[in-house]
């Protein structure tokens, strides 16, 4: 039975724990993170490493996921891919979240023609698909993957904005919010003190479901040569080579399109997890 | 038509609005396009000449309007590379794409929403589980992925389709048809599993109203209840959220066309960024949100037409 006295965030997680698709979810992205930091440790070759002797060699004891065309192994890439994947993913939606969270919180709480003024333009961002947006940006900027982590975050700026502005909004009638107002507080320090704490919940929500996007997004963006330069490894570049070599090699196609299937699987599970826990009524 | 009238007062400050964003990604550009187009030789007279015909001596605000008046009369500027109008370049390529779209769009509606469905009915059952972890799956798994895969599985090793290529409808029917048939389903993909999920939860609420257990209880046959009464009614918010997702679909062809190497509007805009031919670029996003404007808009209109509410409004 859950006390009276629980505080939200043991209640939370007592409801995140209950679903144990989330769980698994969390687990996964956990053991993801894991592997990208720990790369050089877990990886049995060095990656860029390439060995004339071993080109497309098929999976075997010594290279488990096989090599590729320049017999680098495929495992020891698929471990480094790691670091560009959720490096991508974490900085876009943080990227995403500095520009967004702010704009959402200014339109929210102070409404009238900014508010009007926010709104259209996060319309007009949002009415330019998301990869294509991401692709122009990455093309004016350069290609790398630095510039592809800008683009993502960029273009999945807009969620965020809509996502803080509603939830600033609701909060914003709450009584301690209106009571932290009439005691005299200037409207920046009740937005930071006040609100912004309480928009904590939805924003996390959208930063988890956002990763997932932003992974696919760099993996398609290396796909097509605008993210991770070569011979550095990402998922997305990996694909792109394999696609040349798919009768000889199909193993070099399955493993990092694996890798990031089971990636956003389990930013989606875990992002759909959470928000059954932190905002029930959003179901 | 009031609802109407106002929706078409909001579409234009957005299509500004886009227009305005459009033309500032030229200021991200590297360099110095009339340097770049002046060629290796960089003749100081001729970089002005550029200068002077691509309007880059005036100031950026008269810039702006000149490229506006220009864009609004349908001249959408010259490739860089191929030397061709944009405008012309863009209408070649975009029936493909929307031949693409289109049978993409009907494969998602063709899976997803029967998925969903049956999703809700037997709720809580195997049927259901299933359905979710499909959906689940399909929504994360990355689409070009599957594409590559099918492209080895049905082309290669079983050699059903052709791997690559393109055949116009107004050419060969049934080769156009065999040509986008994969590449439409692989697109339709990720859609199918957001209109399942979307399908899902709008029956179960639907099913869950009076007037379903009015319908049963008149002795209605559970088929008749089930599409007649409830799928009608959920509908309504699968039509808005499925045409809200058209951008995503429309974003997806960009990597669909890259590996079935199918000539449309995203294979244009990847040339064209790889070879920094930005009038194309640019053109190609103003273009893909007009259209995914204009689509929202239809949407619109069609959430009105299936909800008689909305009608006297």
């Amino acid at each position: 039975m859950p006390s009276e006295h629980e505080s939200p965030g043991r209640l939370a997680l007592r409801r995140f724990t209950r679903r144990p698709a989330a769980v698994v979810g969390m687990v996964v992205v956990v053991l993801f993170v894991a592997m990208a930091v720990a790369a050089p440790l877990l990886a049995p070759f060095d990656p860029n490493a390439t060995s004339w002797s071993a080109i497309r060699k098929a999976p075997s004891a010594l290279h488990w996921m096989g090599t590729d065309e320049n017999g680098r192994d495929v495992l020891s890439r698929v471990l480094y891919g790691a670091r560009a994947s959720m490096l991508a993913g974490v900085l876009s939606a943080l990227i995403a979240a500095a520009i967004g969270v702010p704009l959402g919180l200014i339109g929210g709480l102070a409404g009238g023609w900014t508010d009007t003024v926010i709104g259209r333009v996060t319309d007009a961002v949002l009415s330019v698909p998301f990869l294509i947006l991401a692709i122009a940006l990455a093309a004016f900027l350069g290609p790398s993957l630095q510039n592809a982590m800008i683009a993502i975050g960029v273009a999945a700026a807009p969620a965020f904005v809509r996502v803080a502005r509603g939830a600033a909004i609701d909060i914003a009638t709450q009584d301690y919010v209106e009571a932290a107002r009439a005691v005299g507080n200037p409207p920046w320090r009740v937005a930071v003190r006040h609100v912004l704490p309480n928009i904590v919940p939805p924003v996390l929500v959208q930063a988890t479901l956002a990763i997932a996007i932003a992974i696919v997004a760099e993996a398609g963006l290396s796909f097509l040569g605008l993210g991770q330069q070569p011979p550095a490894a990402s998922w997305g570049s990996m694909l792109n080579s394999a696609q040349r070599f798919m009768t000889q090699a199909p193993w070099l196609a399955l493993f990092p399109g694996l890798a990031v299937f089971l990636a956003v699987l389990a930013f989606n599970l875990m992002g759909d997890g959470l928000r059954d826990a932190l905002d029930p009524r959003s179901r | 038509m009031i609802r109407l009238g106002t929706r078409l007062g909001q579409v234009v400050p957005t299509l500004l609005l886009v227009s305005v964003l459009v033309f500032a990604l030229q200021e991200l550009m590297p360099g110095d396009p009339a340097i770049v187009l002046a060629g290796p030789l960089r003749d100081p007279v001729v970089v002005a000449q550029i200068r002077a015909k691509l309007w880059l001596d005036q100031p950026i605000p008269v810039q702006y309007f000149h490229w506006l008046g220009n864009v609004l009369q349908g001249d959408l500027g010259f490739s860089w590379r191929v030397g061709q109008p944009v405008a012309h370049m863009i209408g070649q390529k975009l029936p493909v794409t929307l031949q693409l779209s289109a049978m993409g769009f009907c494969f998602a509606l063709l899976i997803g929403v029967p998925a969903g469905v049956i999703s809700a009915v037997k709720q809580d059952t195997v049927w259901d589980w299933a359905v979710n972890v499909i959906g689940l799956a399909g929504i994360s798994v990355p689409n070009f992925w599957i594409g590559i895969l099918l492209i080895l599985v049905v082309c290669v090793d079983l050699g059903w389709l052709p791997s690559s290529g393109y055949v116009p409808l107004t050419e060969d029917w049934r080769m156009s048809l065999a040509t986008t048939i994969l590449p439409a389903f692989v697109l339709g993909n990720n859609l199918a599993s957001t209109l399942m999920r979307h399908t899902r939860s709008a029956m179960l609420s639907a099913l869950d109203q009076d007037y379903i257990r009015t319908a049963r209880a008149k002795g209605l046959r559970e088929w008749t209840v089930i599409v007649h009464h409830a799928l009608r009614n959920a509908l309504i918010p699968i039509v808005t959220l499925g045409a809200l997702e058209l951008g995503t679909l429309l974003s997806g062809t960009v990597l669909i066309e890259q590996i079935f190497s199918i000539p449309g509007f995203g294979k244009l805009v990847v040339d064209a960024v790889f070879d920094r031919d930005y009038p194309v670029v640019q053109a190609v996003v103003l273009v893909t949100a007009a259209l995914y404007i204009a689509l929202n808009l239809v949407a619109d209109m069609l959430y009105v037409a299936i909800n008689p509410r909305l009608r006297t409004g």
